[in-house]
């Protein structure tokens, strides 16, 4: 199995969550703290960079490396949240409708159906602007993204599992639905929740960055990778580093997760190839 | 009852190249098939008898396997030498092949009646009328009831019977010289299958084509054939006419499938069945291939490949037993 | 297929009502829906004339009860910016977001359709390959960021194509490849993977038996099945249209209603944002039923169910 891993892939995820987790310890300088007389000074390559700002400054002369390595943290903050919470609920959805059935199940499928039906993106919104702009709000818009796609996948696991025999035996031994569920189904189902996670991270983390890019994210001055390409927008012509370098990071992560998700689902589930 | 030899396969080596290995699916078979006579060519699955019968039509898993020797002659001419567009020629019109499944041999999207002329139209270019007329007559020969009001219906609206008859038609409507049937009614209905095997002597009948009967099911080929082919793992293991090889089964392998076939009359207290499994192709025996499975097996069938040796007229097996009768 | 269309159409409804009322709850939930609904110099009286329209001061169902009457009488509101009702606002925006949203499709099928088939029949072939690259990379990258680099390099370094708002035809060029690309990259790698599963099935086999020309089998027998999981898995793609349209024109500075829904969010202008996502609500079941009659259209399985 160590062979064949995706080594690049996993490299620059080992390397994002580097950075996030030890933001604090390796940016060079507070992501937050302005220093108007330093503002847009280009990256280190270019004429007039500095190495005191390997990534040049921003419009309000705050470092983008140390912004950039903040904004990982952001995302993988916000990712993680949102995929517990969002995955969380798809996944208890799933394995109750699956195996309760009948009339709840059709009930929950229409909701699912209805949910993945009409684009999120409009309630995310929503709720940013009545609930106003915090990681609370965040993490519940990209949650709705999530938890049907989970429901319906998790839900059809579980269909599955519920034909197998161990299940049979479980009932006519008299365990309980609910002790059913969780120590029967819910252990077959996890290799497939598991591919699940890894490939929906990158749909997370575009969906975190879009909305932070129209506004609807994580509030300033918190860094994250979406508000610094907002932000570089107007000054592309003269400081293209403010927007294409966090673009590159969010890139490469996305792309980075979405081949080790690939990965991952060809060896442990491959039936969810139509994903 | 049969005429003279329209199809002649000669030493057909079939390889597949795998990422394990090479696998010889197809290892020197021959046999002959003549005008109106039906040829069984039996074995369990996996045993070659559908990549022979892909091999004839040059229709292999391209890439993935190859007929790298034999000769495979009809009406004279070689296939194998033949290039893309001459064989796409033959293809239905001089040799037409029936599939197992029927709820996957038609296209879900297209009507059968556009399935069944765009057969035609490949082979015999002319007016649309001619064409949708010809159509509808080779549905009427597969006794489809009702066919100018079926041949504008979907697969899915058919039945698994019915669909098979379609099949049936697209093959016989070009008028072949052979038809390979690759156990076409292995997937229909219990109730349906005797009718359609009586279907294909009757088309047979009148059209003294050459069928090659592919299937696993001796009691089928008691039914249908005149002549049959043993095969087990790649080779053909015996061969001759249906009666003879029935009553008087030369090879160990051929005893014990006609023995496994259950007999109404009979009353037994277990089914008979064959021991063991047919050998991995990247395994195989040195010897006769069925050794391992034989219960009269003995060193020095395990260590050589036994020649052919004749047991009647006609009528041939590969077995080192038979040396004392030969 | 009457019924499948009916059975669509009372879904859609259905929905419609759902997130009418979603809207209505979320308007509401903060405690404080006057404020959320006036822009900020309102005066006193305009508070009062507010809660009066709409009812605020009765209980919760008489306040729904005003809301859905009003919107099924077309009165989505008066945007605080710009003090038009949302309605016509909408409308006069829609006919540009109709100019290139089309488009991007109609650009994203050309292309995606034949690289899809041609990577499958020539499996790890070069062709395969790139496209397939080229496919990781088009879904990977964001739409917003695809749109500022694209500017960047066409725009500032090249100066071929303008970068902002309508105007000329070479306007319409980059707004339109940024709204494409994940779609390209998305149908591409359906197709090529739906036509991998047809190109292994029996009715194939039966197609190359009849001796058809591979050209026929490929083009005729396998396309269109291969399009069909496109179609039932366009919700997918929907949603990504809708986030790719706000985003693009918001990017471009394009006059549609993404930008449009852009402004509701960026000026907290609630009454202009609630209405957009309910007339985006329409807009996207129409398409929606659009599209599931092109789907019963081409899969006679569903158009002729018995």
């Amino acid at each position: 199995m160590m062979r064949n891993l995706p080594w690049l892939s996993v490299g620059i995820i080992v390397a994002m969550l580097f950075m996030a987790i030890f933001a604090p310890l390796i940016s060079p300088h507070s992501p937050i703290d302005q220093s108007l007389p330093e503002k847009l000074i280009p990256p280190v390559w270019e004429e007039g960079g500095t190495t005191k700002f390997i990534l040049g400054t921003d419009i309000f002369g705050r470092d983008v490396l140390s912004r950039l390595f903040y904004g990982a943290r952001v995302s993988m903050i916000v990712t993680a949240l949102a995929l517990l919470v969002g995955g969380g609920v798809g996944l208890v959805i799933g394995i109750v409708s699956g195996y309760v059935g009948g009339r709840l199940d059709s009930l929950l499928m229409r909701i699912v159906d209805a949910a993945l039906a009409f684009p999120t993106i409009l309630f995310a919104l929503l709720l940013a602007v009545t609930m106003g702009q915090g990681l609370q709000t965040i993490v519940i818009a990209i949650s709705l993204l999530l938890w049907a796609r989970f429901a319906r996948v998790v839900r059809g696991e579980v269909l599955a599992v519920k034909g197998r025999d161990f299940v049979a035996l479980a009932r006519v031994h008299g365990c309980s639905p609910m002790r059913i569920m969780a120590t029967h189904i819910l252990p077959n189902v996890l290799n497939t929740f598991m591919v699940l996670l890894t490939l929906h991270v990158g749909v997370v983390i575009v969906a975190e960055a879009s909305l932070s890019f129209l506004g609807a994210g994580v509030p300033p001055p918190t860094p994250s990778w979406g508000l610094m390409v907002a932000e570089g927008r107007g000054k592309i012509s003269s400081a293209w580093w403010l927007s294409l370098i966090p673009g590159i990071a969010i890139t490469l992560v996305v792309l980075a997760f979405n081949l080790f998700g690939d990965w991952l689902r060809d060896r442990l589930d491959p039936k969810l190839r139509q994903l | 009852m049969s005429g003279e030899v329209v199809l002649d396969v000669r030493d057909l080596h079939t390889h597949f190249f795998l990422r394990r290995g090479v696998v010889k699916a197809v290892d020197g078979v021959s046999f002959s098939l003549r005008r109106g006579e039906v040829l069984g060519l039996v074995g369990e699955s996996a045993c070659g008898k559908s990549v022979t019968a892909l091999s004839l039509l040059r229709l292999l898993p391209q890439g993935a396997a190859r007929t790298v020797q034999g000769k495979v002659l009809l009406d004279g001419e070689d296939l194998l030498t033949k290039s893309d567009q001459e064989m796409r020629r033959i293809r239905g019109r001089k040799i037409a092949m029936i599939l197992q499944d029927p709820q996957t041999s038609l296209n879900p999207v297209f009507t059968i009646g556009n399935q069944l002329r765009e057969a035609i139209a490949k082979h015999f270019a002319g007016p649309a009328d001619t064409v949708f007329q010809r159509a509808v007559d080779a549905l009427r020969k597969v006794k489809l009831a009702a066919p100018e009001q079926r041949i504008h219906q979907y697969p899915h609206q058919l039945s698994g019977g019915m669909k098979q008859r379609v099949v049936g038609a697209i093959a016989i409507s070009c008028e072949p010289q052979v038809m390979i049937a690759d156990e076409p009614t292995t997937a229909l209905d219990v109730t349906i299958q005797l009718q359609y095997l009586q279907l294909l002597k009757e088309i047979q009948k009148v059209s003294h084509m050459a069928i090659l009967f592919i299937t696993h099911d001796f009691g089928v080929v008691a039914k249908m054939c005149d002549r049959v082919a043993v095969m087990y793992a790649g080779r053909i293991v015996e061969s001759g006419p249906v009666r003879k090889v029935f009553n008087n089964p030369a090879h160990p392998y051929t005893q014990a499938l006609i023995a496994s076939v259950p007999k109404m009359k009979v009353q037994v207290d277990r089914l008979h069945t064959i021991e063991g499994q047919p050998p991995e192709f990247s395994d195989m025996p040195q010897g006769c291939r069925f050794a391992p499975r034989c219960a009269l097996a003995d060193d020095h069938c395990r260590t050589a490949y036994p020649p052919t040796y004749t047991v009647g007229t006609e009528h041939t097996a590969n077995c080192w037993k038979l040396e004392e009768s030969a | 297929m009457r019924r499948y269309i009916l059975q669509r159409l009372w879904q859609g409804i259905i929905l419609l009502a759902l997130v009418t009322t979603i809207v209505f709850f979320l308007g509401r939930l903060t405690g404080n829906p006057v404020d959320l609904m006036l822009p900020e110099d309102a005066t006193e009286e305009d508070r009062i004339a507010l809660i009066e329209t709409l009812g605020l001061d009765a209980p919760m169902y008489k306040q729904f009860g005003i809301f859905v009457v009003n919107v099924l009488q077309g009165d989505l509101g008066v945007s605080h910016r710009y003090r038009r009702p949302v309605v016509e606002i909408f409308f006069s925006r829609l006919p540009n977001t109709l100019k290139i949203v089309p488009a991007a499709m109609i650009l994203a099928m050309i292309m995606a359709i034949p690289l899809g088939i041609v990577s499958a029949v020539r499996r790890g072939s070069m062709i395969d390959r790139v496209s397939g690259t080229i496919a990781v990379l088009g879904i990977a990258t964001p739409n917003f960021w695809l749109g500022i680099l694209l500017i960047y390099i066409f725009s500032v370094q090249l100066g071929w194509l303008p970068s902002a708002r309508m105007g000329t035809p070479l306007h319409y060029v980059l707004p339109t490849i940024t709204l494409g690309t994940f779609l390209v990259a998305g149908f591409m790698r359906l197709i090529r993977s739906s036509m991998l599963d047809i190109l292994d099935s029996e009715f194939v086999k039966l197609a190359r038996i009849k001796g058809l020309s591979e050209t026929t089998v490929v083009w005729k027998h396998c396309l269109r099945n291969a399009l069909i999981p496109v179609l039932s898995l366009w919700g997918v793609f929907m949603g990504g249209l809708v986030t790719g349209a706000i985003v693009t024109e918001t990017v471009f500075a394009w006059p549609g209603i993404g930008r449009l829904t852009f402004e509701a969010v960026i000026f907290r202008d609630y009454p202009l944002l609630q209405a957009v996502i309910i007339m985006d609500a329409v807009l996207i079941l129409l398409i929606n039923l659009m599209v599931d009659i092109l789907y019963a259209y081409i899969d006679p399985r569903i158009r002729l169910a018995e």
